[in-house]
């Protein structure tokens, strides 16, 4: 598996204020890689590190086999990058706007024109091309600026806060337009984000920051197994032995936490890990309940990113 | 250096700054003022002093305090001519250079700081370009309005002047070698000097009406060079003037060097 992004143990202060904090991970070739974290969280600190915009303190990074503090303009040249905010000049068209950072970027000029059009076209934004950009909807003006990114078929893409302020609509079509890019164009993408059933969506891999520092990493599977403990369980028994079931659950404290609930007929109740899920079986089956469905309910990005914020608040 | 990239920064800030009320409308004032206005009343003043029953013979007290350079390029003129030809040719002179100074300040104060202040600075910093490249580009900016502005607002100049004093001067008198030489050699030297000097201020201000202010400082030298003209302490002549530019031709090669050398796109967003 190639390696695209390779952090070590990267840390930018900004005065007082430790903005990315010992920061170490590794992002592979053709993922679409979420970077999780509540606002201040250094995500956009780390994307302008890692297109060589700003200086780290210290620590150090390889992106695309290039050091971004050395290789910068070599480096932007292979990365395209959405902003938080779409940066685009008011005053400007969407037609201009493009042709001035297609000639930035070095797009071959006879492919100007064509990429334009066909940027614009993907985008919806095709019979506004000669507008300016003031008059522009919040969202017209995102979708501009991601094709502005898009412009000089970068091999990765950062994509900060990519669907932020669209409409469900927009929103579907950018990430189904990032999900191509990634799975049929070999694009790797790093995607900033705070839409976590975004990020468990499309994300290969997660990074979860917390104030700069690095909390969780690893496949939305994985992190839901590693950090959310306890999970709900539902389980379907013989309507006449209910009574029986919860004597037995009830004399499982250390696993069953709390009172079971029974919403429509069925047992749902809170189990302290998911490893208890055969211990909790076995006693039902020990006691001659008769059990016809367990099912653990899924557990979420959310349940993670809340369980890791709640721990982390906890401490300090 | 990436000359496609530089010229593409060139393009939208002029794209930008032709749209730009706060630039473009204290220019048209300028050029309407200076370039149009000025000539006429200079141009018009001894014919309407006489009409008047006046005499312009009491201008001729000021222009004994002249120094000797200035009476020796006056002579052969009568007194209604040496005042259009002094205030028109010599007076206004110095007052020339503020018009592409103070356009290049003003253009170069917009350059970074109201990019930052637009919000459009950080998709420009994540482009390609190096950070001499985007520094030389942004200076280019300002530099190549303030030089079109300034030979344009000479032509103008030109053609008013001509027309305004033709009663009394009969002749295309304007503009004289001392002119061309400002155009062609002092105006491009202190535009430079003026868009450097204002760039590096426009990188360190956080918005344009910051960088802006200090921008007004910059036409202080050209003030006092106006008023010691005025007042006899001084003549401008080709050879001053050619001196003059050759001084700030080295000042701006040396501003744009350490500008270059210094400019890093990191300290636009480390704060």
């Amino acid at each position: 598996m190639t390696t695209v992004i390779t952090i070590n143990q990267l840390t930018r202060c900004f005065k007082e204020t430790m903005a990315v904090n010992q920061l170490s991970l590794e992002v592979h070739a053709g993922e679409i890689f979420g970077f999780l974290g509540h606002n201040g969280a250094g995500k956009t600190t780390t994307v302008r590190l890692l297109n060589g915009v700003i200086d780290p303190t210290s620590g150090n990074m390889r992106v695309l086999d290039l050091d971004p503090q050395v290789d910068g303009p070599a480096l932007r040249a292979r990365t395209g990058v959405l902003t938080e905010t779409p940066s685009l000049d008011e005053r400007l068209t969407a037609w201009d706007i493009l042709s001035i950072y297609a000639d930035l970027y070095g797009v071959p000029k006879k492919t100007v024109k064509p990429r334009i059009s066909e940027l614009l076209a993907e985008f919806d934004l095709a019979d506004r091309a000669n507008e300016k950009v003031g008059d522009f909807s919040k969202g017209m003006k995102q979708r501009l600026a991601l094709s502005r990114a898009l412009l000089h078929r970068p091999e990765l893409i950062f994509l900060d806060e990519a669907t932020s302020g669209l409409d469900p609509v927009s929103a579907h079509h950018v990430n189904e337009l990032i999900e191509r890019m990634a799975r049929r164009e070999g694009c790797t993408v790093f995607m900033c984000t705070h839409n976590l059933v975004e990020a468990q969506r499309l994300c290969d891999r997660v990074a979860i920051l917390e104030h700069g520092r690095l909390v969780a990493l690893g496949t939305p599977a994985e992190l839901t197994r590693q950090y959310v403990r306890r999970l709900d369980v539902e389980i379907e028994v013989a309507e006449e032995q209910t009574e029986i079931a919860l004597k037995v659950l009830r004399s499982m404290p250390q696993l069953v936490l709390g009172e079971p609930a029974q919403p429509n007929g069925a047992l749902v109740v809170t189990i302290n890990q998911r490893d208890s899920i055969p211990d909790v079986l076995a006693s039902m089956v020990q006691n001659h309940v008769r059990v016809y469905r367990m099912a653990p309910q899924e557990v979420n990005l959310e349940q993670v990113y809340f369980t890791l914020h709640e721990e982390k608040e906890g401490v300090q | 250096m990436k000359a496609r990239a530089m010229l593409a920064i060139v393009r939208k800030d002029l794209k930008v700054v032709i749209q730009n009320k706060n630039i473009v409308i204290p220019i048209i004032i300028i050029i309407a003022v200076f370039f149009i206005g000025l000539p006429w009343l200079a141009g018009l003043a001894p014919t309407i002093i006489h009409g008047l029953g006046g005499q312009v013979t009491s201008l001729e007290g000021l222009l004994t305090k002249m120094p000797a350079g200035m009476l020796q390029e006056l002579a052969g003129y009568t007194i209604s001519q040496k005042v259009i030809v002094f205030v028109l040719e010599y007076m206004l002179l110095p007052l020339f250079l503020m018009i592409p100074l103070m356009t290049a300040s003003m253009l170069a104060a917009d350059s970074f700081a109201g990019e930052k202040e637009r919000k459009t600075l950080e998709a420009l910093l994540y482009t390609p370009t190096t950070d001499r490249e985007l520094f030389i580009a942004k200076m280019l900016s300002g530099w190549l309005a303030a030089i079109a502005i300034a030979l344009g607002g000479f032509l103008i100049y030109a053609i008013n002047v001509n027309a305004a004093a033709w009663s009394l001067m009969q002749r295309i008198f304007f503009p004289n070698a001392l002119w061309l030489v400002l155009v062609i050699w002092v105006v491009p030297a202190l535009s430079g000097l003026g868009v450097s000097l204002m760039v590096v201020v426009s990188a360190r201000a956080q918005g344009f009406q910051d960088a802006n202010q200090t921008a007004g400082l910059v036409v202080l030298p050209i003030v006092a060079l106006f008023y010691a003209q005025m007042a006899g302490a001084i003549f401008i002549n080709t050879s001053i003037l050619l001196l003059m530019g050759l001084i700030v031709w080295l000042m701006t090669g040396m501003l744009i060097w350490l500008g270059s050398r210094s400019f890093r796109r990191n300290r636009l967003l480390a704060g």
